[in-house]
């Protein structure tokens, strides 16, 4: 096992061991990553032992008492919206008995090796830092416990931590938090074997409804402080004008006008680099100004050569008719086999076979990246919104030269990430940026143009299916082939085929259960950077599988929901591992198996609370789709209606979600309901298209999101109850999303009987 | 030239077509006002002007010349707008937050012209600010909260 001491290859966690080296070989940069190997090895980590500088449950780390009483809790994790200011620190405080109104959250910087993983990525924060800081919490209990105990010259054992204070109950004596933490803090932190955790119905905080959230005062007065929000000293401001195809390169460029523009101070170029992307800087010219402003005007003035690159041909019409091609010749890496498909096909009258298209996307969060960034010879201090502090870190010191401790990364509040803001690209461009300037603190802007056009894009894909039936009108046979550009491509240029973590998002570890499968992955080369977008592959695979299901049932006439739960079989717990399933979202197989009564048990809840079945008005109609993705298990029914000349408006959605034990059920609430939101976006509006190698779209009018008007009008999430708080945890942030398109398009067919197979939906039902 | 901004006048030596969002941001220092698309398409840097809700992102601070801008920085000092931030709160709305001042000011200006707004109004003036994280169904159902309390505390 290699001992890791970075997490930079960790945003990908599971590209095959290969394929990394290689492509950071190609990069020039030399890591040692602990890359969870491509089989189940018997020494593999799991969970949070098998990320990057794993976790910590210091509490002298993490929690810090003054004598006013007041509790500051580090905050490790990057807050994007899915609460983990809120959550994590109110874990820590629930177990060593603070009171929440007397707590103060910090973020800390970039630091694992002091704090622990910080990649804020992959629906994990919980899953893999409830336990650490439930230790965290028990540890500063019984050293402020131990503190007052020796205050009072007795055992221990007769004191007691309650809401901020500690009772000594014979005598009836109380010493404050704050008047113990001085001592308590000299005092030797308590092995882990020593420490009591609280008993679930002892908890204050977690597992209870609470609506408040430590920024939200900030945020409502706006003084929240984002990546954007950042000022220094002296600071100026910068915008980059990128190549417009990713692999195009500077050839020349005339900056006389734009050199005229008041308040522009200077251009200067970032050099391209060659695939792999990595998080390497896209390169190209930096208009450099008093404000974003006039450097923006400054940018729109700029004359420039561009050389043509390699993807400067890239058109997505073409590509989606290669992919098509690919998606329907036998052929392609088998990535599971189970009986025998073709031989059934071949001897089966009753079959159905349909493709699916999922364009590219963009993660689109309504801060674009942003950094700001202060060089001096042997420092650089960055302050930015990054999901990934440490990655950060790591590729900025790459970059300047540095070693990792000349570099520090503040983290601000990010607004938005889904999954776009783990590439730091954007704060190497800050850091050199600075350091051409010879050390002035720079803003370095992405304007939503760069954002859109310059994103690591979520991937374009073709799933296509072809179902047999038996002469009951069973599922006899049940063939995917999923073709998309792959995440590792961005690793290793060469990369064709889709990593163990991208086909363990829904195509090798379904449950279906049926004497014949076939899943292939036929090759697709990458023309663009690829990146994850929320819930990654888990949105093509979804959309694919759930449609699909959907049209057997109709095509033998049965009902979806019946027909869906005869698939997925009677309940059971599926080793992933016999799935070849070599990634299970990174968590131990025994642990996580595939439970598909958990899978049932959604859909169960969902449909009744749905009213599944229920008379629909004209034009109307529900649909049904579940997914498991994150370790957790989510079912949703969409019901629509058309209007006008084809409009298709959400009058409400019910989602079910079991991801296992909740300790912030609020937040599993908002970000289910978020979830819903942009499901619906992605299934109704949203496209990136290419030509020439250049995003057709560059704002909010061409890739359209959902609105107040057009999104869901309800939405109900039953987060099925789980009281059994040493349970492993499911991810949250992200399993939301890959059903609501399937089963939006579910409903489309049971309002119109229109097939939607080609994602978004936009005008297709017009007439 | 001077800016009349939440009360306060400001001097700002800048070219006129320099669009209000940058002006509160960049050189007064005021960054509760977001950048989001700069071209008014989501709202992000809503602020009032004379009342009205603008986009600033497009806005020059030509348009702005004795006017008065109020941001989300003084939106509580009006009673609508507290109530409208209180209901926030109390609902939980914001996710990341970053959307949430420009759906605040613009909430402001919806409740204050039209106390008891209907899902439909609602949806027609606030569907100019997106939030990608999908509060959307909260904030309809805080402008109604906000809405009740205003109309029982006046």
């Amino acid at each position: 096992m290699i001992k890791t001491n970075t997490n930079l290859a960790e945003q990908i966690s599971n590209i095959s061991r290969r394929d990394f080296i290689r492509g950071f070989a190609l990069s020039g940069l030399v890591l040692a990553v602990g890359i969870p190997g491509a089989s189940w090895a018997e020494d593999k980590n799991f969970g949070r032992n098998g990320m990057p500088n794993g976790w910590v449950d210091n509490p002298l780390v993490f929690v810090s008492i003054a004598e006013d009483g007041t509790v500051t809790i580090v905050a490790h994790r990057s807050e994007m919206g899915q609460g983990v200011r809120t959550s994590l620190p109110m874990v820590i405080a629930d177990e060593m008995e603070a009171d929440w109104s007397r707590v103060k959250v910090v973020q800390a910087p970039g630091d694992e090796k002091k704090f622990g993983n910080q990649n804020t990525d992959g629906s994990r924060s919980m899953r893999h830092f409830f336990m650490p800081m439930r230790n965290v919490g028990a540890a500063a209990r019984l050293m402020l416990e131990t503190a007052a105990a020796a205050v009072w010259s007795v055992p221990v054992t007769e004191v007691k931590a309650v809401f901020h204070e500690v009772h000594h109950e014979a005598t009836g004596r109380i010493l404050t938090y704050g008047e113990v933490a001085k001592a308590a803090a000299k005092l030797t932190v308590p092995l882990r074997s020593e420490l009591v955790h609280k008993s679930s119905d002892e908890f204050r905080y977690i597992g209870k409804q609470s609506n408040k959230l430590i920024d939200g005062a900030n945020i409502v007065e706006g003084k929240a402080e984002y990546g954007i929000d950042i000022r220094r000293d002296g600071m100026i401001y910068a915008v980059v004008a990128h190549p417009p195809a990713y692999g195009n390169t500077l050839t020349s460029y005339d900056d006389s006008d734009t050199l005229k523009v008041p308040g522009v101070l200077k251009t200067l170029t970032l050099a391209s680099t060659p695939p792999p992307a990595i998080f390497n800087p896209l390169g190209g010219v930096v208009v450099v100004a008093t404000n974003t402003w006039a450097a923006i005007k400054g940018r729109e003035k700029l004359k420039i050569q561009w050389k043509s690159g390699p993807n400067a041909g890239y058109g997505t019409k073409a590509f989606r008719k290669e992919m098509e091609k690919s998606a329907n010749s036998q052929g392609g890496k088998v990535l599971r086999s189970v009986g025998d498909v073709y031989k059934t096909f071949a001897e089966t009258e009753n079959k159905l076979q349909a493709s699916y298209y999922i364009p590219h996307l963009v993660q689109a969060p309504m801060e674009p990246p942003v950094a700001t960034a202060q060089y001096s010879n042997d420092f650089c201090e960055l302050w930015g919104c990054t999901q990934n502090p440490q990655g950060a870190v790591d590729t900025v010191a790459h970059w300047l030269g540095f070693k990792p401790e000349q570099v520090k990364v503040n983290v601000t509040l990010l607004g938005g990430g889904f999954g776009r803001k783990s590439k730091p690209d954007y704060m190497v461009e800050a850091a050199l940026v600075s350091k051409a300037l010879g050390g002035k603190p720079v803003k370095l802007t992405w304007t939503r143009e760069d954002d859109i056009q310059h994103s690591y894009f979520h991937t374009v894909s073709v799933e296509h299916f072809e179902g047999a039936f038996d002469d009951n009108n069973r599922a006899s046979a049940w063939l995917h082939r999923t073709v998309a550009p792959s995440i590792s491509s961005t690793f290793d240029a060469d990369s064709v085929h889709q990593m163990p973590m991208e086909v363990g998002m829904g195509v090798v570890n379904v449950p279906y259960n049926l004497p014949n499968i076939q899943l292939e992955n036929p090759a697709a080369a990458a023309h663009t950077r690829i990146g994850w977008y929320r819930s990654v592959s888990n949105i093509p695979h979804a959309f694919g599988v759930q449609s699909f299901i959907a049209e057997m049932a109709n095509h033998v006439g049965r009902d979806h929901k019946e027909f869906l739960i005869e698939l997925i079989g009677k309940d059971r717990k599926i080793d992933p591992k016999t799935l070849r399933d070599e990634w299970n979202y990174g968590e131990s197989p025994d642990d996580y198996p595939l439970d598909t009564g958990r899978m049932h048990g959604v859909i169960e809840h969902v449909t009744n609370k749905a009213n599944w079945g229920k008379k629909m008005a004209a034009n109307s109609g529900q649909g049904l789709a579940t997914h498991y993705s994150f370790v957790s298990y989510v079912a949703a029914v969409v019901e629509i209606a058309i209007v006008g000349d084809g409009e298709v408006t959400v009058p409400r959605i019910d989602v079910a979600i079991d991801c296992g034990p909740q300790v912030n059920p609020e937040r599993i609430r908002s970000q289910i309901e978020g979830a819903c939101v942009m499901g619906v976006s992605l299934a109704l509006f949203s496209e990136i298209s290419f030509t020439s190698g250049v995003a057709d779209q560059n704002n909010f009018d061409g890739y359209k999101v959902a609105r107040m008007n057009n999104g869901p009008m309800e939405i109900h999430v039953h987060i099925m109850p789980m009281t059994d708080y040493d349970a492993p945890l499911g991810g949250v942030g992200e399993p939301g999303m890959p059903p609501i398109a399937p089963a939006l398009c579910n409903a489309i067919f049971a309002a119109t009987g229109n097939r939607i197979r080609s994602l978004p939906v936009r005008n297709q039902l017009e007439s | 030239m001077k800016l009349n901004i939440n009360g306060k006048t400001h001097n700002v030596d800048l070219p006129t077509d320099t669009p209000i969002l940058w002006t509160l941001r960049d050189v007064l220092g005021m960054t509760g006002t977001k950048f989001g698309c700069g071209k008014a398409l989501c709202g992000a840097c809503t602020v009032m002007l004379d009342g009205t809700p603008i986009r600033s992102c497009i806005m020059p601070i030509s348009s702005a010349e004795n006017k008065a801008i109020t941001t989300i920085e003084a939106i509580s000092e009006q009673r609508v707008g507290q109530a409208v931030q209180q209901a926030w709160l109390d609902i939980a709305v914001p996710q990341c937050g970053y959307c949430q001042s420009g759906q605040i000011v613009s909430a402001t200006a919806l409740l204050r012209d039209n106390p008891k707004p209907s899902d439909k109004d609602i949806d027609n003036f606030m569907s100019g600010n997106i939030c990608r994280c999908g509060t959307y169904t909260r904030i309809r159902h805080a402008i109604k909260v906000a809405a009740e309390s205003l109309e029982t505390t006046v």
